[in-house]
């Protein structure tokens, strides 16, 4: 084997082996000592991951109520403030599922952010070839874009629907707090508004094509018996919220909800 | 048997880790459809040798597929093209004549360069070291059958016992991670009724030794599609599902599992 002095490897500088893995145990809280590891960090992916899905889900089935008019959406969003009340004040509970969604979106973007680092630095030099991926999908390569760009989106949507500084900017009306219905048409007559929307959603539909598979090896959930429907449930997943939202601004573009 | 012509090779040359190091392109006149590839890089060697130029290091030990020692990504595929192959036992027959083979050393930070195409993969040695030992009575031969183990049992943690650690898993990975690799470890003593009493501590030792040295799995699949044995990337669950135990479990209540 060739060896000279400056080999910087593992094999010539590598202290004995310790032959046990009787180490002394760290004394952390364990989720802080689970969330020290990349393992851990993929855990809080899947589990942040599936708290937006299930926020994903009952926003679009929420917003389906704008097929039944003006009345039916806008009442729905009332009822959103009056959750749990009168044993909680109105708003109170809105307000805890707000927080608990707000940080589930932090603790997936710090995870997202540091399992990069990791990678980045475990492979400084790239390939100087072109690779030839066997099986990677666009979706799982293309998941820091999508995750970016939908999360570019969810500010704009934001700032489109619950503050209204975007909502009326191009059109002659202005938005109202409480008008749901109104807002949704006001804003998503906009032809660029409605295509941004349309392509956000099947963005959001690739991240979740991958994501919402990708759980179940994260958290460890994989079981011959239910295997197969992984990525069925997946693909279902991600089809019935890209084609329930994209429903919604080709609906005001044609003009069955306006 | 027929023979391939005019192949033109590049391949990776580097003096050594601190190099820079570029392709350098060589051709070959003519080989056997039946030559290994390292035979290929072989009848390359004589080549450069008889021009009184270095020749190209690479990995090679066994030559029949089971040490694990043969690397090289090939076009861009971790052990070329042919599916459940290692280098060794991919042969010329995968390729035609006048083609241009890419011959690139594995990439990643835990595999410095040593030189040209050979790696250091002792990482791997790390990460086995870290899962220590297994308590098994020492003395006399123990008699066949002595512990029982379900067929499925067995045969699952013989299909992960399968890894040679090759490193193409590492290689293939767009993250550099090596989580197949660990998993199969993993998996391979945490079926068996041999390894429950060390599951635990095993597994969280071997899964932070892991994160010193490579990425973190982001379930492409390409680990498994370039794994030589073809090992699963159900072994990664497992890993998962394991190490979420060895935070969570208590040393007492492991045996209620």
């Amino acid at each position: 084997m060739v060896t000279s002095p400056t080999v910087n490897s593992e094999a010539l500088r590598r202290a004995p082996a310790t032959g046990t893995a009787l180490q002394a145990r760290k004394k952390r809280p364990f989720l802080l000592d689970l969330y020290s590891t990349s393992v851990g960090k993929k855990y809080a992916m899947a589990i942040s991951g599936i708290a937006m899905m299930g926020f994903v889900l009952f926003h679009m089935i929420g917003n389906l109520k704008m097929f039944l008019g003006a009345e039916a959406l806008d009442h729905y969003a009332e009822f959103l403030q009056v959750l749990l009340y009168p044993i909680l004040p109105k708003n109170v509970m809105l307000w805890i599922l707000r927080g608990g969604l707000i940080s589930m979106l932090l603790l997936h973007l710090h995870a997202a952010w540091s399992l990069t680092q990791l990678n980045r630095h475990a492979r400084p030099v790239k390939y100087q070839s072109a690779r030839d991926y066997q099986v990677a999908k666009f979706a799982s390569r293309t998941m820091r874009w999508t995750g970016i760009i939908v999360l570019a989106y969810l500010v704009w949507h934001l700032l489109d629907f619950t503050f209204g500084t975007v909502n009326a900017v191009g059109t002659d009306g202005t938005f109202v707090r409480g008008e749901v219905y109104n807002n949704v048409v006001r804003s998503l007559d906009r032809p660029v508004v409605a295509a941004f929307y349309v392509i956000a959603n099947i963005l959001l539909g690739i991240h979740l094509f991958h994501g919402a598979w990708s759980i179940f090896q994260s958290l460890g959930w994989n079981n011959p018996r239910f295997n197969n429907w992984r990525r069925g449930f997946a693909t279902g997943f991600a089809t019935i919220i890209v084609v329930g939202n994209v429903s919604f601004p080709i609906a005001v573009i044609a003009g069955i909800v306006k | 048997m027929s023979h391939l012509k005019n192949l033109t090779l590049k391949v990776w040359r580097q003096s050594g880790p601190a190099d820079a190091g570029r392709f350098e392109t060589h051709e070959v006149a003519e080989i056997s459809d039946e030559a290994s590839f390292l035979e290929l890089l072989d009848v390359l060697n004589e080549q450069l040798i008889s021009e009184n130029k270095e020749a190209v290091v690479f990995d090679h030990d066994c030559r029949e597929g089971i040490c694990g020692t043969c690397s090289l990504m090939i076009n861009g595929v971790a052990h070329g093209p042919q599916r459940a192959t290692t280098t060794c036992q991919l042969h010329m027959r995968s390729f035609k004549s006048n083609d241009t083979i890419v011959v690139e050393p594995w990439r990643a930070a835990a595999f410095p360069i040593i030189k040209d195409l050979m790696v250091d993969r002792s990482p791997f040695d790390r990460i086995i070291e870290s899962g220590g030992y297994i308590t098994a009575v020492t003395g006399g031969a123990p008699d066949g059958n002595l512990i029982a183990v379900p067929k499925p049992v067995s045969d699952a943690a013989m299909d992960s016992a399968q890894c040679i650690g090759c490193g193409a898993c590492v290689a293939a990975c767009p993250n550099g991670a090596a989580s197949l690799f660990t998993g199969a470890k993993i998996a391979h003593l945490n079926r068996l009724p041999q390894g429950q009493p060390e599951r635990y501590q095993r597994t969280e030792a071997m899964v932070e030794k892991m994160d010193e040295y490579f990425g973190s799995c982001t379930n492409h699949g390409e680990c498994s599609a370039a794994c030589p044995k073809e090992i699963s990337v159900d072994v990664i669950a497992l890993m998962n599902k394991d190490y979420r135990a060895s935070k969570f479990k208590s040393r007492k209540e492991i045996s209620r599992d």
